[in-house]
């Protein structure tokens, strides 16, 4: 359906293979990984970084970068427990709040990037120590959901059961939210004009300009949109925990920006997709996956063995450029 | 628009649309800061017509099409489309009025398929605006296929050559049902066998009744496919002409703004065609004007010797030999290959063919910093992007050069630094209030003098020098044309690059003279003079055009041309 193979799907190729790679790796050397339990765990315990990533893939696409993601999602669940708990809201239209308090605050980043021409790593640091302020602002401690309607209806009520393996597995809602955010995403950024218009302002700002694209109007909402993810990642976060953290998600943003590039997403912008994300987001949890199995191995290797991932696919990226404009 | 009152038989009514011209740009102005970019331009185009425009560096050929385009708004005048008055606030305005660009640097997106850079941002959708991604192809098919061209619409942008690029770029301004087409500079990194597939689309789309406003530095293009000449000279209208009655002599005169003589005395205005690469000494008759090294009796090593010397796609044929204490011009037209030319004896750009010796010793010239090894110095055209550091001082401006010469291990001290600033600001007689100013605090032409100070610190063998007068008031001029002149004594060879021929006669003994990328003529002695290049500059072997041929008066108001 879509027109174009080429050189640009490299990357994301790559990120299958190790997923592929990594899960076999895994089965390979521990008994039980190889089931459906660990899948749905690392759908379960990687959802909200996956929503979050799904933002950032709008960014950095579009040539951006947004680092108040983390920032806004603590400041989200601090939000919304706070106002379930001490100010006795139900828990949709705290969440409904939330949501329309991220995108604004991304809208407003945007605005700014886009009115004054300022770099957006500058604009959204100073952004993630707003956000983080105001979260410690609302509570400065962990907070507690104990909300009924969070614990049955949502974390039970609307849990699915597959039947898969021997005893079926649960799907909770955070699962669907996250599958939900990545078809839709992957939708608009493949097959709708504004989606086309953030590649194309990624790839080459000054032509989309001058072939008459919206570009102030689709950098603002690519803002908008990755505020909105990250208030989103945030309520995901929040209903996973039970509980609202203002100290929370510290580093998020920088997990999901890995997680994007891993993905096969251009630092540089102009080239990237939703499914290289979510498989990057993949990649990710199953190294934290498969470093708990292990068992004697610090957590702190996760970081090595990303460190070493994003290295690897930030070279092979540029690779692909050379040999792309070698063959011109 | 309010003011229709005093004329009330003014033909220019919304109802004469059907015979109005296309396009009616009247008393056009654009104003950038203090530089008068646009002053009162005038042009009209028809339907089916290729109207090509004309004009040397800051002529507001890019202005005046970017106004058209909506990337700038005009501040006086008036544009109208089939006599209808318009005002485009964008460049998708401009699409949608139906005026579209194809801009010299092909703006389009790298990393997407042809067939979606054709329709990127009206794109066809479906419901919840879902594109339809066959019917994008079909367009591209169909718009590609118009134009004669039969590729792989899904194939990457980047993938393409520069041609299809470019045929894409008017595919895509087709796509919006386009009545008037403005091509900048297309044809200036194609080849001959991609010019001639351009030309024939812009026939065939002649031929469908669609204005073409055409810019190129071609002449040999002009007069193959223009039904219409517009000058613009220095933003003001020079006038509008027929090529059938325009020679090309009188055309390059009108673009530089000199007047040529149509020559008398001499029986054949040809001037020397020097293809073998012969030094140029040999041939010299006799040398009138000082040039002591120029006797033959002593086979002196020149300073630089480029033999054949040429860069695939940019410029060929260059056979330059300068020695010490001479001073050659490097002329022809805006895109003849002059600064292209000064690049590759500077290794600003890397040569793929020919030859290249400096003070006798064959050489590779891959960066500027070997060619300054080879003490080679070179100050660029654009002093403001490629030369000075604004926010630098004087004194750091000029000593920029020699510390890279040292390395910069090997810091100079700051004794002798402070010695020779002050020898340079007081020999180039550079006007600022210390040696500690940042640079950008002085004027065009005292900018330039530092630079020149920064180059002749490292005391070069050979100075190129790029338009060093472009910009500066003529007191400056002429101090710098002293100066020429005093580095010349000195013995210091000087590659001069002009587009002021009277400037470059007067400094030059010798001009090596280039047109369509190529070396065609070098001149020295008595033909050494504006009129002989302008000739040179003009021919054409294939003579369609008699170049003697009485001048045709213009058509419309031919107001520069005896400046």
């Amino acid at each position: 359906m879509k027109l174009i193979p080429s050189p640009r799907h490299i990357p994301m190729l790559a990120t299958a293979v190790v997923l592929v790679g990594a899960f076999s790796l895994g089965s390979a050397l521990y008994p039980n990984f190889a089931s459906w339990g660990v899948i749905r765990n690392l759908l379960v315990d990687n959802a909200f970084l996956g929503i979050a990533a799904i933002g950032a893939t709008f960014v950095i696409i579009s040539g951006g970068i947004d680092l108040s993601v983390g920032s806004v999602m603590a400041f989200t669940s601090i939000l919304i427990a706070s106002l379930i708990e001490q100010h006795g809201v139900h828990p949709i239209p705290a969440s409904g709040l939330a949501l329309i308090l991220g995108a604004a605050f991304g809208l407003g980043q945007g605005a700014l990037i886009q009115a004054f021409r300022l770099p957006p790593f500058l604009i959204t640091l100073a952004g993630m120590f707003l956000a983080r302020g105001l979260a410690f602002a609302i509570h400065p401690q962990s907070l507690g959901i104990r909300d009924p309607f969070i614990a049955t209806t949502i974390n039970e009520s609307l849990t699915f059961s597959l039947p898969l393996g021997p005893r079926g597995i649960q799907i909770p809602l955070t699962v669907d939210l996250f599958i939900a955010a990545a078809i839709v995403a992957w939708l608009v950024l493949t097959g709708m004009r504004f989606g086309r218009a953030v590649h194309a302002i990624g790839d080459d700002e000054h032509a989309a300009n001058l072939m008459g694209l919206p570009v102030a109007r689709t950098r603002i909402a690519v803002y908008g949109i990755s505020g909105f993810m990250s208030a989103f990642a945030g309520v995901v976060f929040a209903l996973y925990q039970q509980s609202g953290d203002p100290a929370s998600c510290k580093g998020m943003e920088l997990d999901a920006i890995a997680a994007v590039v891993i993905g096969g997403t251009l630092l540089r912008g102009g080239v990237g997709s939703v499914i290289g994300t979510v498989m990057g987001v993949m990649v990710f949890g199953l190294i934290q996956t498969m470093i708990a199995f292990q068992g004697d191995l610090s957590s702190w290797w996760t970081r090595i063995v990303v460190g070493v991932l994003v290295l690897t696919f930030l070279v092979l990226q540029r690779g692909v450029e050379w040999v792309g404009r070698r063959r011109n | 628009m309010g003011d229709q009152a005093p004329r009330a038989a003014h033909p220019t009514d919304s109802r004469m649309s059907a015979d109005a011209p296309l396009l009616a740009v009247r008393g056009l102005q654009k104003r950038f800061g203090a530089v008068r970019a646009l002053a009162g331009v005038d042009l009209t185009v028809l339907h089916g017509q290729i109207h090509v425009l004309l004009g040397e560096n800051g002529a507001g050929k890019s202005t005046l099409i970017k106004c058209l385009g909506g990337v700038h708004w005009p501040d006086g005048g008036s544009v109208a489309l089939e006599g209808r008055p318009i005002a485009p606030a964008s460049p998708r305005d401009a699409e949608r009025i139906g005026i579209s660009t194809v801009f010299q640097e092909i703006n389009l997106i790298p990393h997407m398929s042809l067939a979606e850079n054709i329709s990127l941002g009206r794109e066809p959708t479906g419901p919840l605006g879902r594109i339809r991604w066959h019917e994008v192809r079909r367009r591209a098919e169909v718009a590609l296929a118009r134009l004669g061209l039969r590729v792989g619409v899904g194939s990457d942008l980047s993938s393409c050559s520069i041609a299809i690029r470019q045929l894409v770029a008017i595919a895509r301004a087709l796509d919006v049902s386009a009545k008037l087409l403005i091509l900048d500079e297309p044809t200036s990194s194609l080849d001959r066998g991609e010019v001639a597939q351009l030309m024939g689309v812009m026939r065939r789309l002649r031929a469908d009744g669609l204005g073409i406003i055409f810019i190129t530095h071609f002449l040999d293009q002009v007069y193959e496919i223009a039904d219409r000449i517009t000058i613009l000279r220095d933003g003001a209208l020079v006038g509008e002409y027929d090529p059938a009655s325009l020679p090309r002599t009188r055309l390059v005169s009108l673009m530089i703004g000199r007047e040529y003589s149509p020559p008398i005395a001499t029986p054949t205005p040809t001037p020397t065609l020097t293809t073998a690469p012969t030094t140029a000494t040999t041939t010299t008759p006799s040398s009138t004007n000082g040039e002591t090294a120029e006797t033959v009796a002593e086979p002196s090593i020149a300073v630089a010797h480029a033999r054949n010397l040429g860069r695939r796609g940019s410029v060929e044929g260059i056979n330059i030999q300068i020695d010490k204490g001479q001073t050659v011009g490097l002329a022809g037209l805006l895109g003849s290959g002059r600064s292209e030319t000064a690049r590759l004896f500077f290794g600003a750009d890397r040569a793929t063919e020919g030859s290249l010796e400096i003070d006798g010793t064959p050489v590779r010239l891959r960066s500027p910093r070997q060619a300054i090894r080879r003490r080679i110095a070179m100050t660029a055209e654009d002093r403001r992007s490629e030369g000075i550091i604004p926010n630098l001082s004087v004194r750091e401006n000029i000593l920029l050069a020699l510390q890279v010469h040292r390395g910069l291990a090997r810091p100079i001290p700051s004794a002798e630094a402070s010695r020779l600033v002050h020898d340079f600001v007081r020999s180039l007689n550079i006007k600022t209030p210390s040696s500690e100013a940042p640079v950008s605090s002085l004027s065009g032409g005292n900018q330039q003098k530092a630079l020149l100070a920064r180059w002749l610190a490292t005391d070069p063998h050979l100075l190129i020098l790029d338009e060093p007068t472009r910009g500066i008031d003529v007191g400056a001029k002429a101090e710098i044309e002293r100066l020429i002149g005093t580095l010349r004594e000195r013995g210091m060879a000087v590659l001069l690059v002009g587009s002021d021929l009277e400037e470059v006669v007067r400094i030059c003994r010798r001009v090596i003279v280039l047109r369509d990328r190529r070396q065609v003529a070098e001149l020295h002695g008595g033909r050494c003079n504006e009129r002989e290049i302008m000739a040179a500059i003009a021919e054409h072997t294939p003579s369609h055009i008699a170049v003697g041929s009485t001048p045709q008066p213009p058509l419309a108001g031919d107001s520069g041309g005896s400046r």
